[in-house]
């Protein structure tokens, strides 16, 4: 093993990246970017969207070229970059967000994807499997190399990932965001899984956005900020106000924004939800949300929460319950139904289920209300329709130079701010909105919370459901608590007090923490 | 503000690129033109033209149809067949005494029901379109067979054969009705709420539903269109010939309709490309069949020649749309 010891910062770093600029035709995505990796050490990359980090660990990985006069240095000996496969031989692995496994093949045949053991031209299963155990068993993994990853959950497949990775030798890991799609369980288990890794020698650079999880893991952290390296701070320096004004380039006092007030009972309720339920994710769930109010739904990933939305928005089918809206009841059996009612739904998988990457930011925001703007009943008002997207540019300010680009070309936040305007152009009562920050910077994210808080003021009523705990905390007014698909609990601020953290974990894992999160 | 001087900057590139897009195609139809009028000497006259305006027309009108289908990511293997049953009923209608001239709306109708049911199959049953078009290809290849006993039908006395054979301002009929379905397609594609529906079901289906678009509708429809125009184009081919053979009429008809369809652009998944890219491509299909013939290539290299050129003027196409989209 060439793993080199885990000691001082003296040592030859195993990675060294020097001037690394890359320009685009004049956009410039780097410039000047160094930045210094040793073996063993869990080094956490941070910055906004569009900072410069994935460019950078393009670089890194050979799928881009860096522009003249930058330079990699593996174990102090430069290296050719721009080439993926020379990447690979020095021992550098990204796994990336998006997993990049063939379901209907098995764990060892993805683990050997492409650099396939074989005599003629004839896989070699056997020595495909014998090599594949012992990394398998070295994570302490438990399925076997014969498991189809069909049958994997999104956390054992981020396992095979890394199986992968080891496979080549690699020495470098890249992570990039890997426990978005984790539950809580799951991610605990890669966390064990990279302190395995950093006792090998192994180094790994972890991307995220969230700081619990740079506190928990990060020797360093490096931040860069519009293309350019900012700084990087030692695990003692470690602070969240430090990073988080490193990141954005300014201060955030006032990071989450709630000035609308929580209504005191008397408001009038909106939306009243009664015993809904599919009879398998979904099980009697009832409450009622009041106009100006922010309600949020907290649980762990795979609690129902978003069951239940889809539910209430007609997405899927109920098979039980009721939906009241200013006392009317309401038959829902289609988005469109609800819509016309005054509900919208943001969903929590904005290019998936939300955009249309190919069409403009005119057509994203219009797109739900196009036949109410028509003339003679269907042909477009282009006129109306830029109108609409102007002013939801400026309103939201959705950061764009046209409102005729596609919106794929947008940042995340930006993204999320179109499809949020496409929502309220519906003129809803009550809108729903799913995990509304995930995947999105902290500049955007605060953008998000102040236009919330803007919607409640003017006596929208809001249900936001989140993963983020402090974002509950930061912008409810009170929070339900989901698990296994029931509603266990409601939590509630008090004036000066905020809704207790403590009070939603205990209530979200339950007494069966266990068995909740296997599920999940 | 600068964002405002900027927008208007960034507005006209945006749609100077997506005519650059549209139009991707045409450098190479007009090199061909050239090249065959270069070989031949004769390709750019008046009269070559109409020909080939006349060749092309029918395969426009299905390839028209066929763009509504594509841009939602589904495929028509069925328009072939369509218009050779089309066909057949257009002719036998013509043959009734003094009211000759319903063949053509039979031939439409006929067209839109057989649409009608694959876009229903598709939409409701939630078939997946190869398939489902791939059956109904095979089952109206029989009803064609089946309507004129599996026989040629004639009729020499045709009410409607100026369709075919007549022109207007020295445009032929058949070019002009192929314009005309261009133009409305055009419309329905952009200017229209259905339009405009259409590409979103093509971008991204399931956010298309949360939206509140009935898909199953868009997709009736689109069906439907490309069934409808199958029928059109069945009453130009019988107006043309003055007969139809429900065996012989239309067979393969679908491939060139595709490959018109792919070469203007369009995205086989769905959600991007125009009607215009369409034209253009099923006018490059015509004017290599016509210009190889004038050449004198015979029958078997002019499939040949054919295949490789759609191939490579689509990979020239990606090649050229990557190098844009860098800069």
């Amino acid at each position: 093993m060439s793993a080199a010891p885990l000691t001082s910062a003296a040592a030859v770093p195993v990675l060294e990246m020097r001037n690394i600029s890359k320009t685009f035709g004049t956009t410039r995505a780097l410039s000047n970017v160094s930045f210094t990796v040793h073996a063993g050490e869990v080094h956490a990359l941070m910055g906004e969207n569009g900072a410069g980090k994935s460019t950078l660990m393009k670089v890194l990985s050979g799928a881009y070229t860096a522009d003249a006069g930058g330079e990699i240095l593996i174990d102090g000996k430069p290296v050719v970059t721009g080439d993926p496969n020379k990447a690979k031989e020095n021992g550098i692995a990204v796994i990336y967000q998006e997993l990049s496994l063939a379901p209907n093949l098995s764990v060892a045949q993805n683990m050997f994807l492409g650099a396939e053991p074989s005599r003629f031209g004839i896989l070699d299963r056997s020595g495909m499997r014998s090599q594949a155990e012992p990394i398998l068993k070295r994570l302490g993994l438990g399925f076997s190399a014969d498991t189809m990853v069909a049958t994997l959950s999104l956390g054992e497949r981020q396992m095979v990932e890394i199986a992968r990775a080891l496979t080549t030798n690699a020495r470098i890991i890249v992570m990039d965001e890997p426990t978005t799609s984790l539950t809580t369980r799951e991610t605990d288990r890669l966390f064990e899984v990279i302190a395995s890794l950093k006792a090998h020698g192994i180094a790994i650079i972890y991307i995220s956005h969230r700081m619990e999880e740079i506190y928990q893991l990060a020797d360093r952290v490096s931040v860069l900020r519009d293309s350019a390296y900012v700084g990087t701070l030692e695990r003692s320096d470690l602070s969240a106000a430090k990073l988080v004004s490193m990141m954005v380039g300014r201060d955030l006092s006032s990071f989450y924004k709630k000035e609308h007030s929580a209504p005191a009972g008397e408001k009038a309720v909106v939306l009243s939800v009664r015993d809904v339920g599919d009879g398998r994710r979904v099980h009697q769930c009832s409450f009622d949300v009041h106009a100006g109010e922010v309600m949020g739904i907290a649980g762990l990933v795979g609690s129902g929460r978003t069951e239940l939305a889809r539910l209430i928005f007609g997405a899927d089918a109920k098979t039980s319950g009721t939906v009241v809206l200013n006392g009317r009841e309401l038959n829902i059996r289609s988005p469109r139904d609800a819509m016309d009612a005054g509900i919208a739904y943001l969903t929590e998988d904005r290019k998936g289920l939300g955009l249309f990457l190919d069409m403009s930011i005119t057509d994203n925001v219009n797109v739900a209300v196009i036949g109410e703007d028509a003339r003679f009943g269907s042909v477009l008002d282009f006129a109306k329709a830029r109108q609409r997207a102007d002013k939801a540019v400026s309103n939201l300010s959705i950061r764009t130079n046209s409102t005729s680009i596609n919106v794929g070309a947008l940042s995340g936040g930006n993204q999320q701010k179109a499809l949020i305007a496409r929502l309220l152009e519906t003129r809803p009562k009550v809108i729903i909105l799913d995990e509304p920050t995930r995947g999105v910077d902290v500049g955007a994210k605060s953008e998000i919370y102040r236009i919330i808080d803007e919607l409640a003021r003017e006596g929208i009523a809001i249900v936001l459901i989140s993963s983020d705990l402090p974002e509950i905390i930061g912008i409810a007014d009170r929070a339900l608590v989901m698990r296994e698909g029931r509603i266990v609990g409601e939590v509630k601020a008090a004036p000066g007090a905020p809704i207790a953290q403590e009070a939603i974990m205990t209530l979200s894992t339950g007494s069966m923490t266990d068995k909740v999160q296997e599920e999940a | 503000m600068t964002t405002i001087q900027t927008d208007s900057k960034a507005k006209n590139k945006a749609r100077l690129g997506s005519t650059l897009t549209a139009l991707g195609m045409l450098p190479v139809l007009i090199l061909l033109a050239i090249g065959f009028h270069l070989l031949s000497g004769r390709f750019l006259s008046v009269n070559n033209l109409s020909i080939v305006m006349q060749q092309a027309s029918i395969n426009t009108v299905l390839a028209a149809g066929m763009t509504f289908v594509i841009l939602t990511g589904g495929i028509d293997l069925s328009v072939g067949s369509i218009l050779a049953a089309s066909a057949m009923v257009g002719v036998i209608v013509s043959l009734w005494p003094d009211i000759g001239m319903l063949g053509v709306p039979a031939a439409i109708g006929v067209g839109l029901a057989c649409g009608l049911i694959n876009g229903m199959i598709i939409a409701f049953l939630k078939l997946p379109p190869f398939i489902v078009t791939l059956g109904s290809l095979t089952a109206m290849r029989g009803i064609a067979r089946l309507l004129g006993n599996d026989t040629t039908v004639f009729n020499p006395d045709l009410p409607f054969d100026f369709i075919g054979n007549g022109s207007l301002f020295g445009i032929p009929w058949l070019a002009i009705i192929a314009i005309v379905t261009i133009l409305v397609s055009w419309f329905i594609l952009k200017r229209t709420v259905l339009g405009n529906w259409i590409y979103a079901v093509g971008g991204n289906v399931e956010a298309a539903r949360l939206t509140g678009i009935k898909v199953p509708l868009v997709l009736l429809f689109v069906y439907a269109m490309s069934g409808l125009f199958s029928g059109l184009g069945g009453a130009m081919s019988a107006a043309r010939l003055y007969a139809a053979n429900g065996l012989q009429l239309g067979q393969a008809y679908e491939l060139d309709a595709i490959a018109a369809v792919i070469l203007g652009g369009t995205s086989f998944v769905g959600g991007i490309g125009s009607i215009w890219g369409t034209l253009i491509g099923a006018l490059i299909i015509a004017v290599l069949s016509n210009g190889l013939i004038l050449v004198g290539v015979s029958d078997i290299w002019q499939y040949i020649i054919k295949g490789l050129v759609i191939i490579v003027a689509v990979a020239l196409d990606r090649y050229r749309a990557k190098g844009l989209s860098r800069t």
